[in-house]
């Protein structure tokens, strides 16, 4: 127990999600290098038949009870507390997303376990846990240490690939039932309300024409419309644009939003912080646009000019119209 | 519903980031601190539930200097109180979780119904301060809220998944909820007003204890990111930019 590596694996809708698998991979290092083992940690309701799916642990814990069936916060952290007490591991990863950061920070409070997030990459050195943590927008990387005897970790995209750890297999499965009450949780699932299809699906469209804050004013927006027109691609965009009501959340790239894997992706005014990122797996050509030369976009772009986007739209636009004659 | 709004100050991501080579931390001197962008999406939300169903707004945050003016703007948009905790320490940077402990000290003698706070914070290293808040006043915590609305004696969180899907969650109250974005855009307040609010308005004072760094990871050191092979920059004025970027996509077969 006192070197083993726990995985909490997320599940939407009956799915394992990527980041359990993201995190298996980083689990699957971190135990390797404490010469632990690696559990993965399955709560949901009828979810006994994906352990099969989490063949990169070397066994898996299923609680399975009608309560964890969709997330449902008080429920979960009540069932994952039940089996924290009865012995915890040197290592809990946790997903940096909107069910494994509601669980890593109540479970770790309620036992005084350190925390670290969000992490990105480990290292087991002289039996000690290291981590990298991407901080303030991806402009800063901290480097930490994960203390014991069990140390949470909140662990974002970007450091393992998850196909790694997409193998079947049959690792030990043992079932656990809750000891808590589950039907007390002060949380309850409610139902879910669909995204909106109507839209164009931006993961479908080879190029992308993609606004940021720098495009400064909702106006401007129509301009690289035009551009996008032009050039027989669509706009999308960074989660400001989408929460100022600038553009539709059908427009989103992002963690949040979509994941797009453009031919052309354009960014106008976006800094590239680590949430945008998470949506643009890959690219063919990425070019941004934008006047901080320290942007964190610019780490990972093909071409770059530090130019103002609103200088720049309308002359674009203009002469590849001039192009396509 | 009586509602607390915890406001962190983080850096202003907009300003250069430097690192204190003596330290190996970020270099704090000539640091700006703002209001954190989700902080402000939770006072939002707090001041369209108080809009719609009555009761009150308190914005709480720890004095990590020059903090009255984003107390003061907040009551000019609608907040009824303004609580600032000084304490030792709190202007070299504070964990979420010393300002977990600090705000559970301030808010748990139960005279609110709700906290709404940021999902997290730019600067967030060791979990989130709303999630880490909740578990220390021992109530539930839902994050990733997009809307909050009053039901029956308990409020309704919309939590937000990847590609717009989202789930409504029936909440009991007291509860923390993290705001990952306000029903509405932030509302913005006119310079006139914040002036009146300094005028008429009190920020309440609290001492607190000395901020710790208990409950954090240990952080050794910082660093800017690795710049990979970084962009090929093109130089230029917009208009030579333009004409090479022009080029660049025939050659890739954009155009
Ligand atoms: C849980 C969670 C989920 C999130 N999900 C997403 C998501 O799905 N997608 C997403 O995008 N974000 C997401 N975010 C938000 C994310 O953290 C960033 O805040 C956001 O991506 C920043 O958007 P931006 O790059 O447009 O804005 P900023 O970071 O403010 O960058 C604007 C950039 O424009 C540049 N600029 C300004 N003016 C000009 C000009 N005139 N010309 C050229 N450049 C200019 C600036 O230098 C700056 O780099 C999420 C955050 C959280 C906490």
């Amino acid at each position: 127990m006192a070197q083993d590596v726990w995985v909490n694996i997320e599940t939407l809708r009956g799915e394992v999600t990527e980041i359990s698998y993201t995190m298996l991979a980083a689990g699957k290092a971190i135990a390797k290098g404490l010469g632990g083992s690696l559990r993965a940690v399955l709560l949901g309701g009828n979810v006994k038949g994906l352990a099969g799916k989490l063949g990169a642990a070397d066994s898996v814990t299923v609680v399975d009870h009608p309560a964890l069936a969709d997330f449902n916060p008080d429920a979960h952290l009540l069932a994952l507390t039940d089996l924290a007490k009865k012995g915890a591991p040197r290592a809990f990863l946790f997903g940096q997303t909107a069910s494994g950061t509601d669980l890593a920070c109540g479970l770790a409070a309620k036992f005084g376990f350190p925390v670290a997030s969000p992490c990105r990459t480990f290292k087991v050195e002289g039996g000690e846990i290291l981590f990298e943590a991407v901080t303030c927008g991806g402009k800063i990387i901290a480097d930490g240490k994960l203390p014991g005897p069990t140390g949470v970790a909140i662990v974002m995209p970007g450091g393992y690939k998850p196909e790694e750890a997409m193998v079947g297999g049959s690792p030990k499965v043992d079932e656990a039932s809750p000891e808590s009450d589950l039907g007390a949780a002060r949380t309850r699932f409610r139902a879910y309300i669909e995204p909106d299809t109507s839209d164009v699906d931006i993961s479908k469209i080879p190029i992308l024409i993609s606004v940021g804050r720098g495009i400064g004013q909702k106006e401007n927006i129509d301009a690289a419309k035009e551009l996008a027109a032009a050039l027989g691609g669509e706009v999308s965009s960074s989660r400001p644009i989408v929460d100022q009501g600038w553009l539709p959340t059908s427009r989103l790239v992002g963690k949040s939003g979509k994941s797009v894997k453009p031919k052309l992706y354009l960014a106008l005014g976006i800094s590239g912080s680590p949430e945008h990122m998470e949506g643009l797996p890959s690219w063919e050509t990425l070019v941004a646009i934008n006047t901080d030369q320290k942007a964190p976009i610019y780490d990972v772009a093909t071409f770059g000019a530090a130019v103002d986007v609103l200088e720049l739209i309308p002359k674009l636009t203009e002469k590849v119209k001039a192009a396509k004659g | 519903m009586n509602i607390a709004v915890p406001i962190k100050f983080v850096p202003d991501l907009v300003e250069e980031m430097e690192i204190d080579s003596s330290t190996g931390k970020l270099d704090r001197t000539f640091m700006r601190l703002v209001p954190n962008e989700l902080d402000e999406h939770a006072l939002e939300q707090a001041l369209i539930l108080k809009e719609r169903h009555g009761g009150t707004v308190a914005v709480i945050t720890l004095d990590t200097g020059d903090v009255d003016e984003a107390l003061f703007t907040a009551v000019a948009k609608g907040a009824d109180r303004a609580i600032k905790i000084a304490g030792e320490g709190y202007a070299e940077g504070v964990t979420s979780h010393a300002c977990a402990d600090l705000l559970a000290e301030a808010l748990k003698d139960g005279s609110f119904d709700l906290i709404l706070a940021g999902t997290q914070a730019v600067d967030d290293l060791d979990g989130s301060v709303g999630a880490l808040l909740a578990a220390k006043l021992g109530i539930p915590y839902v994050g990733y809220a997009t809307k909050v609305v009053e039901a029956g004696g308990k409020v309704v969180a919309t939590k937000e998944y990847p590609g717009g899907l989202l789930a409504e969650i029936e909440v009991s109250t007291p509860a923390v909820i993290g705001i990952q974005a306000a029903e509405k855009p932030p509302r913005y307040v006119v310079t006139s007003l914040v002036m009146d609010a300094m005028k008429k308005a009190k920020i309440d004072e609290a001492e607190g204890a000395a901020a710790g760094l208990e409950g954090a990871a240990e952080i050794t050191g910082m660093r800017p990111p690795e710049a990979g092979k970084g962009a090929e920059m093109i130089d230029g004025d917009a208009n030579a930019v333009a004409e090479k970027l022009v080029g660049i996509l025939k050659e890739k077969g954009v155009l």
